[in-house]
């Protein structure tokens, strides 16, 4: 088998900029998102996710606007998430360029919402993400951008939205997230052990032995944000380290 | 001239190979009836969405019988993903739907043990004589796939949980169970060459 892990860089943007905050605040401005995507497919970046951070109407019109201008650029896979609520929000999404679109919060709500994506544009247009808080036993769904918990178990969350037509999860660990104190492992474990469909590790990680950690531990592909936007590596660097520690790797 | 005509296959994005073939020189349309699809130099049916919604669109629109018609007499089409499962007998995506009967072929799902969808950058290997296919890495996303090599067609092959068939060509005809419209580099150069019989039709 030679499917290879995927490296993945994120752009979270805000009113047509990329911004990166630390578990989710004080959000500051980290560059183009045009010029973040190429610069980051052209150090071999395997597929690109844009998460929609902004909190009005008019930040969802750039949005859409962002999503094409990277589109007409980039030549790898562009998944686009952040206040989709209807499949007719997913659509324009994908209008406009996205490959794949995720759904978090009005899923939590609404789990139909997920199957009505998947029926109408496939199982591998649906992504599921995930934001999971450590709780006593095992982890808790957190939806907007962490300030409310819902009293969901993660695992099982993850299970239901597989059965129901999620075709990949992006799971966040919004303890760790923009932390840069590693990937949550037992976290990655636990989901990926019990779907089928593919992981991507989500916050946390600081150095290439973190994503080496998050394959190990069971997920397809590894995100990245901070590391990346603050230049103390390249996408190239990481999956050097990687392909050393015997992963399989596009080259 | 690159002329390209779309065949709008269902409501999913066909965002990513119109931005492909565009940034290759290419002007695309999009098909509107049997004619389009019979006299354009180029046509692409995409990989969007599931077998049977996708056929019912393409019947729906009244252009099967010229999308055959182009593939066997091996005029330019490109068929990416469930664009390429389309050309098969049925598939198990969708059952009691009947595809294009290019290929008599059964498209199946892919076996236990493996990662389903298979989502991401996987090695092909070329076939024998291609003229499309070099050794490389292409982006996939399908839970469905063709795991044996139809008769008169050069196939070139992937491994996920066994072999299965990653392309088929023959004339200029050229189907994809990958993406190459989000193949990088590689695919860019894959699409390019296909576009050159395109230039030359």
């Amino acid at each position: 088998m030679t499917l290879a892990s995927r490296v993945i860089p994120c752009l979270d943007i805000k009113d047509g900029r990329v911004v990166k905050g630390v578990r989710f605040q004080g959000l500051r401005d980290a560059g183009d998102p045009v010029e973040c995507a190429g610069l980051y497919e052209r150090q071999g970046a395997d597929e690109i996710v844009l998460l929609d951070v902004s909190a009005t109407p008019e930040g969802r019109g750039h949005a859409l606007e962002t999503v094409r201008a990277v589109r007409s650029e980039l030549s790898i896979p562009l998944s686009v998430g952040g206040g989709v609520k209807s499949p007719d929000d997913a659509g324009r999404l994908l209008e406009a360029g996205a490959d794949k679109v995720g759904v978090n919060t009005a899923a939590v709500s609404r789990p139909g919402l997920i199957g009505e994506i998947a029926e109408r544009f496939g199982t591998q247009c649906t992504v599921l993400a995930v934001d999971a808080a450590a709780g006593e036993a095992g982890w808790e769904v957190v939806v907007e951008s962490g300030k409310t918990r819902t009293g969901l178990d993660v695992v099982e969350w993850c299970r239901k939205a597989v059965a129901i037509g999620a075709g990949e999860i992006l799971l966040t660990s919004w303890d760790r997230d923009g932390t840069r104190s590693g990937y949550d492992l037992d976290l990655i474990a636990s989901v990926s052990s019990v779907v089928t469909v593919p992981v991507i590790a989500s916050g946390g990680a600081d150095r290439p032995g973190h994503l080496v950690a998050a394959i190990e531990a069971g997920a397809s592909a590894a995100l990245i944000a901070s590391i990346l936007h603050d230049g103390d590596t390249t996408v190239g660097e990481l999956k050097a380290a990687l392909r050393e520690a015997g992963i399989v790797v596009r080259p | 001239m690159r002329l390209v005509t779309i065949v709008p296959t269902g409501t999913a994005n066909t965002a990513s190979v119109v931005a492909a073939l565009t940034r290759l020189g290419a002007a695309v349309e999009e098909a509107a009836s049997a004619g389009d699809v019979e006299t354009s130099p180029g046509v692409v049916l995409p990989g969007v969405g599931a077998f049977g919604s996708a056929m019912d669109r393409i019947d729906s629109l009244g252009l099967a019988a010229a999308i055959r018609e182009r593939i066997e007499s091996n005029r330019p089409t490109l068929a990416v993903c469930v664009g390429m499962q389309l050309l098969s007998r049925d598939s198990e995506e969708s059952p009691g739907a009947t595809g294009l009967k290019v290929l008599e072929e059964t498209v199946g799902r892919f076996g236990d043990g493996v990662t389903v969808p298979q989502m991401g950058w996987n090695r092909v290997k070329p076939g024998s004589g291609s003229r499309f296919v070099e050794s490389g890495w292409a982006y996939f996303a399908n839970s469905y796939r063709i795991d044996r090599l139809p008769e008169g067609w050069v196939g070139s092959s992937t491994d996920h949980g066994g072999e299965f068939v990653a392309a088929l060509e023959k004339g200029d005809v050229l189907a994809c169970q990958f993406h190459p419209e989000l193949s990088g580099e590689w695919g860019a150069r894959l699409l390019d060459r296909w576009l050159q019989t395109v230039e030359a039709a």
